[in-house]
């Protein structure tokens, strides 16, 4: 039986191929069979991964608490110098200025990625609104937070940062930042299940040594980034603490 | 350490009193009534020692307290202790965590220019193999309406 693989459901789609790339790589690297299994959203993943499925996983810091604590995973790497960040948005014409200036009923679009949905809703309490006075639209991708803005049926979206930031110039001429968050300490991690604990620190140095080859940098420029960097046990509690006091 | 605040650090008219804090630490305290306005998108992070002594701090910390991060870590986090903060609401702080429960709470915190800010505070103990190591405290930005509402209610608490 390979050990079972899966990356977070808000991945970006222009890496959905990186994350092959990524595992064919790893499998050589390592001499491990390893599926990769994606999942179209996190309720599925979830549920895989509380039946035992799942040996290694690229996780949302939301689901760190769970996978550590209650599931016995743990940390490997992180994308070195990428964090999670939020951000709250308006359309450019919109007579909102500051989230202070929102009122109970606001229409809020999302979507189900829960670490950016966590930090968006803190970013709009200062204008004292939270899930039950709102009117939420979850929609599928922040392409559909943007949509929803631009045609006026939203008056707010929370969208992940990268993912704004990713948006056409044309698009983003049409929209307003209201917030951006700078929180810097949240961040998706690769982590280790029980099954695959005996290799966790060949995994780690295979890992943190792939800038140092081509065919390394090749593929972690697939992946978006440059390199991984270590996640001691520590880090992952101190995020897993700093998620609970969000999540109030 | 937590020594005496200076006037030589304060800006803009102030009034002073001495306030007792945890450990019957007596400290004077120089306060005005110019307010920094949370900053939007961040979070005020730091940790302590199981005795309430600052272990760690993040830029937001620095920024918006005054101080610098040699004068905050190793301080007890009461350096940032409001004369306007009932002690009562610390009490229940300090119970709450040491049950090993979150507290969340509306906090008026002193800088070290005599000036303050508002918090959304919330502070959990940090467990480790079974342990209390410490604990963690996060701080954002505060909704108006909850401020209003604890300057209202917190002179009565006295």
């Amino acid at each position: 039986m390979p050990f079972m693989f899966s990356v977070s459901p808000d991945f970006t789609p222009e890496h959905l191929s990186g994350w092959y790339i990524f595992n064919t790589w790893l499998q050589k690297q390592t001499g491990l069979g390893i599926h990769l299994e994606m999942y179209d959203d996190f309720q599925t993943q979830r549920a895989a991964i509380q039946a035992g499925q799942i040996d290694l996983i690229y996780a949302n810091p939301f689901d760190a608490a769970m996978l550590v604590r209650e599931k016995g995973f743990l940390p490997l790497v992180k994308a070195e110098g990428k964090s999670d960040e939020a951000i709250i948005a308006v359309a450019a014409e919109s007579a909102v200025h500051d989230v202070a200036d929102l009122l109970p009923g606001t229409r809020v679009a999302f979507t189900d990625d829960p670490d950016v949905h966590l930090m968006g809703m803190i970013m709009l309490e200062p204008g004292d609104l939270d899930k039950d006075n709102i009117q939420s639209m979850p929609v599928d991708s922040y392409v559909l937070v943007a949509k929803h803005l631009l045609k006026g049926d939203a008056d707010v979206g929370i969208f992940l940062a990268e993912a704004y930031d990713d948006l056409s110039v044309m698009v983003k001429k049409q929209l307003r930042i209201l917030v951006r968050s700078q929180i810097s300490v949240i961040h998706h991690a690769l982590m280790v299940g029980p099954k695959l604990q005996d290799q966790r620190e060949a995994i780690r140095d295979t890992l943190l040594a792939m800038p140092d080859d081509e065919k390394g940098r090749g593929v972690l420029s697939s992946l978006g980034f440059q390199a991984w960097q270590t996640v001691t046990d520590e880090n992952m509690e101190f995020m897993i603490d700093l998620m609970d006091t969000l999540n109030t | 350490m937590i020594s005496d605040m200076k006037v030589e650090d304060i800006v803009g008219e102030y009034r002073e009193t001495t306030l007792e804090l945890y450990g019957g630490i007596k400290r004077k305290v120089y306060y005005t009534d110019i307010e920094t306005t949370y900053p939007d998108g961040k979070l005020i992070v730091s940790s302590t020692d199981p005795a309430g002594i600052i272990t760690h701090v993040n830029r937001s910390f620095v920024e918006m307290s005054g101080y610098s991060e040699d004068e905050l870590m190793g301080a007890p986090q009461s350096i940032l202790r409001h004369p306007d903060m009932p002690p009562a609401a610390f009490k229940d702080l300090w119970d709450t965590v040491q049950r090993g429960e979150k507290w969340r709470g509306y906090v008026k915190n002193l800088r070290k220019d005599g000036g303050y800010y508002w918090v959304k505070a919330t502070v959990i103990p940090n467990v480790r193999g079974g342990k209390v190591t410490g604990y963690t405290s996060v701080r954002r930005k505060p909704s108006r309406t909850r401020v209003q509402e604890c300057i209202m209610l917190y002179p009565a608490l006295f």
